[in-house]
């Protein structure tokens, strides 16, 4: 590592983070939580819960159809934090920037959008071995429909993309490229700007899934150049059932609409519907604002603090993490690209992750197991499942001398 | 001064439950099974497979057991295998209904027959950890409808 990649020594006041995330301070099975599920989602912090509780206390109303004060006061709100949405992943415009309700309906919405026009027999789609099913099954189900391939950029034993092999894949029938930013099951950080350039040398439109990254890195849409980017706010530290979908404005145009309804048209006769300008064409129905809110205020939150802060802090936690996993016999990290998000997916000789899950919650540490939705990851690596600990910032390194301790156990049941 | 109990050493993780998982019993193939049944669930790569090799008057002559995947798993494999030496076809599925039963509301006091699956009750206390313990149970009973359907 040079001296110019090195990250500075984090000054996050973890106390005090700590003591914003009341969940945090509970015991499970009579122990401290140590939350290391963040991959799955993430906690919530008192400001997130305080915007959605004083929005439904004293702003709830229906968005832009309203004259009356409260519809004025919630639309605010809602298009607020579109905008604080626009600065965060630094969109051109706000209008490029949809609501939805996860990662995975924003997937959907390019598949049936953007796909079912643009996509046709014969012409590929590219995704890689290392996607969540979300980013593999909605391209199987376009290409069941009309024909075109789904093409895998294989992954070498690291958790890395083949890049020449990504490169053999492009072709003038590649008609999208689709992959993960940061890999939910490995915790690889792709080369998301090179993967983005050479797609568009052949003149295919990128689409990153972005639920990984923006927990834990700063996501610039410009540098990036992406012309799709998706996440949900949920696991940044945002609530459930509020997601984002970026497209750049010149795709978004000429796409169809996903959901019809109300609020995504301008009119409506039996002999014609002109649908309404973005982002509302893609918005049909009462969107989820109180969800909008929540995000908005997650995105202050995390904003505050600080990106440069976040990531030195993880990237410390994932260095100590992944030291002292490597130094316990019969552990077997997997996914160990030389850039990577705080995951550590991890097997071990003597027991199944099943049997790892269960006694590290009886000492209140919550990780994950199974095949993350990633099975195809799971097959290239030839194992079933995984345990899984993945970070946030308001993690410490007691949460990893915790899990330590808590994988000595499974040792000391299984020796 | 007596030992304290260890809540996963007396508990999930019992000798029992741990004598079945380092010493499956049944653990080979039979090449001329009647019954042959199968069990597996995606989200965690966990698989169960039972054969029953049958007399003319369908009571198990032979029995197989194979599982890979998590202690319990193997665990309930092994112990379900055991105890079906001798039965009908009819015995064996009255027996898991009743395991079935005991892993939803617990064992009466008379059902001793359930032998090494009464250690099992234990994992009534994870519930998403039950259907390791039933996944062998379930790929029997499917084995023995598709065998039965066969025969008619």
């Amino acid at each position: 590592m040079t001296a110019g990649n090195r990250a500075t020594a984090s000054t996050l006041n973890l106390e005090k983070i700590r003591s914003d995330f009341p969940i945090l301070s509970q015991t499970v099975n009579g122990q401290s939580l140590v939350y290391l599920d963040n991959g799955a989602t993430s906690q919530k912090p008192q400001s997130v819960i305080d915007a959605i509780v004083d929005y439904y206390t004293t702003t709830n109303s229906n968005v832009h159809r309203g004259v009356h004060t409260l519809s004025q006061r919630a639309t605010d709100s809602y298009e607020g934090a579109r905008t604080k949405i626009q600065r965060f992943i630094n969109a051109s415009d706000d209008k490029e920037i949809i609501f939805t309700r996860n990662t995975t309906e924003g997937i959907n919405l390019v598949a049936y959008s953007y796909g079912r026009k643009n996509i046709g027999p014969g012409d590929d789609i590219i995704v890689s071995n290392m996607e969540h099913h979300s980013n593999i099954v909605p391209w199987q189900m376009l290409c069941e429909e009309n024909g075109a391939n789904l093409l895998v950029v294989p992954i070498d034993d690291t958790g890395s993309l083949v890049m020449d092999e990504y490169q053999k894949m492009l072709t003038p029938r590649t008609k999208l490229v689709s992959i993960t930013h940061v890999s939910n099951a490995l915790g690889t950080i792709q080369n998301a700007k090179q993967i983005v350039r050479m797609a568009h040398d052949i003149g295919s439109p990128v689409l990153l899934d972005g639920a990984q990254a923006v927990p834990h890195m700063p996501v610039d849409m410009q540098d990036l150049d992406c012309d799709f980017y998706v996440f949900s706010g949920h696991k940044l530290f945002g609530p459930t059932g509020i997601g984002v979908l970026y497209g750049k404005a010149e795709y978004l145009e000429a796409m169809p609409p996903f959901l019809g309804g109300g609020e995504m048209i301008k009119s409506v006769t039996f002999e014609k519907t002109i649908y309404n300008d973005l982002p509302y064409k893609f918005e049909g129905g009462t969107p989820d604002i109180a969800g909008a809110v929540g995000l908005g205020a997650a995105i202050d939150y995390v904003t505050n603090l600080g990106f440069d802060q976040i990531t030195a802090h993880e990237e410390e936690l994932l260095r100590y993490g992944t030291e002292l996993l490597s130094c316990i016999d019969g552990v077997t990290i997997v996914g160990t690209a030389a850039h990577k998000a705080g995951i550590l997916s991890f097997v071990m000789d003597k027991a199944h992750p099943h049997d790892i899950g269960t006694i590290l919650d009886e000492q209140g540490i919550a990780i994950r197991t199974g095949h993350h939705c990633a099975q195809p990851v799971m097959h290239r690596f030839q194992i079933p499942a995984t345990a899984r600990a993945s970070f946030a910032f308001y993690n410490n390194k007691e949460d990893i001398d915790a899990l330590v301790k808590g994988i000595d156990r499974v040792i000391e049941v299984f020796s | 001064m007596t030992q304290q109990p260890d809540f996963l050493l007396d508990g999930l993780y019992g000798d029992l439950v741990m004598d079945h998982y380092r010493n499956p019993r049944n653990l080979r193939l039979l090449s001329d099974a009647d019954v042959e049944a199968e069990e597996f669930n995606p989200f965690c790569g966990d698989r169960a497979r039972l054969q029953l090799a049958l007399d003319e008057h369908c009571h198990v002559i032979d029995v197989s057991a194979v599982a890979e995947g998590c202690s319990i798993i193997q665990a309930a494999t092994s112990m379900l295998s055991a105890l079906l030496q001798g039965k009908s076809l009819d015995e064996v599925s009255a027996l898991g209904e009743r395991f079935r039963g005991a892993m939803k509301n617990g064992a009466g006091a008379d059902e001793t027959d359930l032998g090494d699956l009464l250690a099992l009750q234990v994992v009534r206390k994870y519930p998403v950890r039950i259907k390791c313990a039933l996944l062998p149970l379930t790929a029997l009973e499917e084995g023995i409808k598709a065998y039965r359907s066969n025969d008619k």
